[in-house]
């Protein structure tokens, strides 16, 4: 065996490759499966970063699914309650171009809290039901009531009320609320450099 | 004699101090209706508990705290409660927050107090309940409840108590006043103070621009015959910041994040001792202020005791103002204060000047101009930062980076901003990127919250699912096993069933519609 192979170097580089190719390949697939990674860490980070709504307006049903689907390479521009904030950051995370947010899925608002109009609930705990966050307190029959900290303003509690009752009032108002604006936010500035002649030609 | 340090940086702006007329003190007219908001400190809003149309006495409780950080507030005279509504007061938002209105009466009934004389005989816990009920809160600026600062925790044992009676900002003599007026009761205050936290000695330091203050105090202390030590050092702003004055007069600088209590001291203002003094001893809680009424647009410039509660109008009013159109007036010093949008705001505990400055004194900044990187921000910072670097990264909102150049531990004094040759509006900036990156931690938290609770729901609503789908295949094998039992084929004889009945309407005739 020794003796053909040393006589046909060919065969015997052949071989040598083979085996090794053989090795490696064990060993990988060994790896594969002694240390194999529980869910999809890039999924998990992109849910970190996802504004956890659980609106759905991105087309998907709650925060999870659509941080799996860009994960799997969808537009990272759906998500309305997030805004230019979250695409920033999901852009810094995947390493591509920050895209404008995509005006099909809505537009980025202030946020807001459900508030139940109590005279009015006739306790058809529909929108308890609704809720994705179980922020929504009571039962058959009585009078429902929104736990203000743990809504997220998701709105799906809106359409299945029956009588109408469900109101979105602003979650930030007030002075607590209140920071110092940026100057530039206060008074408008033009920075246009006299040099940039694009932008000049453009106006 | 105490070793005096230097801290990095600061300015020295003209000190218009003398303006005011230091060392005089005259209260102020009582307004017809007292404006009490009910957040006049730093924390919670303290909760109303009497009703409008209610008669209140002067000392009552009006509104009592909301949990550990917050403060009560007490009617300063007496008077009826006409509302408790939202009104404007002196917030740079220029927002209405809720207040407590009360018509005053001009009758002065007070409430009878029983103050406590043998305090050294009670233990902290005690005079630190009776501080919180006077509603004393930091009276240098920022309002800090004070029984939150005595109670610094068993971790942290304090040696030191330091009074900070530097009062650098310009314009200001509130405490240079009361430093000259009330230095009895502040030695007595601070000596109370320091036998709340346990401190083995007690620091008062003053700059050495008010010598008058230094004089009386040091009078005080010689009649107190408490072992007090005063220390002065050499005027420059911001020495009066509590991480400035702790590395001044001790060379040892607070931690980064950290408090003063990490390194074995407790800081407070002068008035914020008094303020203890009179909780204790006299039982009286926190209801009037010093307010210095200053700037060249006051017939009078002078310092008085005013209510809490009194819009700020009637003071500037009482002082002589001689508006010019768009007179700007400022709640604060010229460095760190804000301009009022509406003068019916009242002042508040925090309240320690009104500044009613001419156009040409103060005149209104220019447009910001480009920055030159000239670096003299970084030279005027008290706290060592970059403030060039900190205005590009707030500028790009870049958290990260404003995280790592130690944006939190910037004090806003302004130094920077003053020096700037652009003339840019650099603690905006600041300001405003601190008040972005609070906002988005409070979210982060808010949405980890909502993942939780929604995952919550996903795991229960799946429980679910498998608890329904369970039970019906123990119905149905129970169905299963009892039909074996009866010995006879249960989908058979369903057949059956079924053949009958259709061979029963194969016989009947068929009807036509």
């Amino acid at each position: 065996m020794l003796a053909l192979l040393s006589d046909q170097p060919l065969l015997a580089a052949l071989s040598a490759l083979l085996g090794l190719g053989a090795i490696f390949g064990a060993l990988l697939g060994f790896a594969a499966i002694r240390f194999r990674v529980e869910g999809n860490p890039i999924s998990d980070q992109i849910n970190a970063i996802l504004p956890q709504t659980q609106c759905g307006q991105c087309g998907y049903p709650g925060c999870r699914p659509y941080s799996e689907a860009i994960a799997d390479g969808d537009a990272i521009n759906k998500c309305p309650p997030g805004g230019e904030e979250t695409i920033q950051a999901l852009a810094d995370l995947l390493d591509v171009e920050p895209q404008p947010l995509d005006a099909e899925h809505g537009i980025e608002k202030e946020p807001v809290v459900a508030w139940i109009r109590e005279d009015e609930c006739i306790g058809c705990t529909k929108c308890i039901q609704a809720c994705p966050v179980d922020a929504i307190l009571g039962a058959a029959k009585v009078m429902h009531t929104v736990i203000a900290d743990e809504c997220t303003g998701c709105d799906l509690c809106i359409e299945p009320c029956p009588v109408d009752c469900i109101d979105l009032i602003p979650r930030k108002e007030g002075i607590g609320f209140w920071h110092w604006p940026l100057p530039e936010d206060r008074a408008p500035r033009f920075d246009i450099i006299a040099t940039d002649t694009l932008a000049r030609d453009a106006a | 004699m105490r070793q005096i340090h230097d801290i990095h940086g600061g300015i020295h702006p003209p000190e218009r101090k003398a303006l005011s007329r230091p060392g005089e003190l005259e209260p102020a007219p009582l307004p017809p209706v007292l404006v009490l908001p009910l957040r006049q400190h730093l924390g919670v809003p303290a909760l109303p508990i009497v009703n409008v149309g209610d008669r209140v006495l002067g000392g009552q409780t009006i509104a009592e705290a909301q949990g550990v950080m917050s403060v009560p507030v007490h009617a300063p005279t007496s008077g009826t409660v006409t509302a408790i509504e939202a009104r404007s007061i002196a917030h740079a938002s220029g927002l209405q927050d809720q207040c407590i209105v009360i018509e005053t009466d001009g009758q002065h009934e007070w409430l009878s107090f029983t103050g406590i004389t043998e305090w050294r005989a009670l233990d902290a816990a005690a005079l630190v309940e009776h501080v919180r009920a006077a509603g004393v809160a930091g009276m240098g600026g920022a309002g800090f409840p004070t029984a939150v600062k005595l109670n610094p925790g068993p971790t942290r044992p304090i040696e030191t108590l330091l009074v900070n009676g530097t009062e650098c900002e310009p314009y200001i003599t509130a405490d240079d006043t009361l430093m000259q007026c009330q230095a009895d009761e502040l030695i007595e205050g601070a000596q109370i103070l320091a036998h709340i936290v346990s401190a083995e000695s007690i620091l008062i330091g003053i700059e050495d621009n008010k010598p008058d203050a230094i004089a009386s105090v040091e009078a005080a202390i010689a009649r107190s015959g408490a072992e007090i030590e005063l220390a002065t050092f050499p005027t420059k702003y911001p020495s009066g910041g509590e991480k400035q004055i702790i590395e001044i007069l001790t060379g040892h600088q607070v931690p980064s994040g950290g408090i003063p209590a990490d390194i074995g001291l407790v800081c407070v203002n002068p008035g914020t001792a008094v303020a203890a003094k009179r909780a204790i001893i006299d039982g009286v809680p926190l209801t009037h202020r010093i307010v210095t009424l200053t700037g060249e647009a006051l017939a009078s410039p002078q310092n008085v005791t005013a209510c809490l509660g009194t819009p700020i109008t009637a003071l500037l009013t009482h002082a002589g103002l001689n508006a010019a159109p768009q007179q700007r007036i400022i709640h604060g010093g010229p460095m760190m204060g804000f301009a009022v949008s509406d003068l019916n705001a009242p002042i508040t505990k925090i309240t320690n000047c009104l500044l009613a400055p001419t156009p040409t004194e103060l005149p209104l900044p220019e447009p910001a101009k480009p920055c030159i990187r000239c670096g003299h921000c970084a030279e005027a910072c008290p706290a060592s930062l970059l403030p060039q670097q900190l205005y590009w990264y707030a500028r790009a909102k870049d958290q990260e980076q404003l995280a790592e150049h130690r944006l939190f531990d910037c004090i806003e004094c302004g130094a920077c901003a003053y020096v700037c040759p652009s003339q840019i509006p650099l603690v905006q900036y600041y300001r405003a990127a601190k008040g972005q990156i609070r906002d988005s931690e409070q979210e982060k938290r808010r949405s980890d919250n909502s993942r939780e609770r929604f995952e919550a729901r996903q795991v229960r609503l799946e429980t679910e699912a498998a608890e329904r789908e369970a039970k019906r295949a123990a119905r149905k094998a129970a169905a299963q096993s009892k039909a074996a039992e009866d010995g006879a084929d249960p989908i058979q004889a369903a057949i059956e069933r079924a053949k009958a009945r259709k061979a029963e309407q194969a016989s009947e005739p068929e009807q036509t519609p």
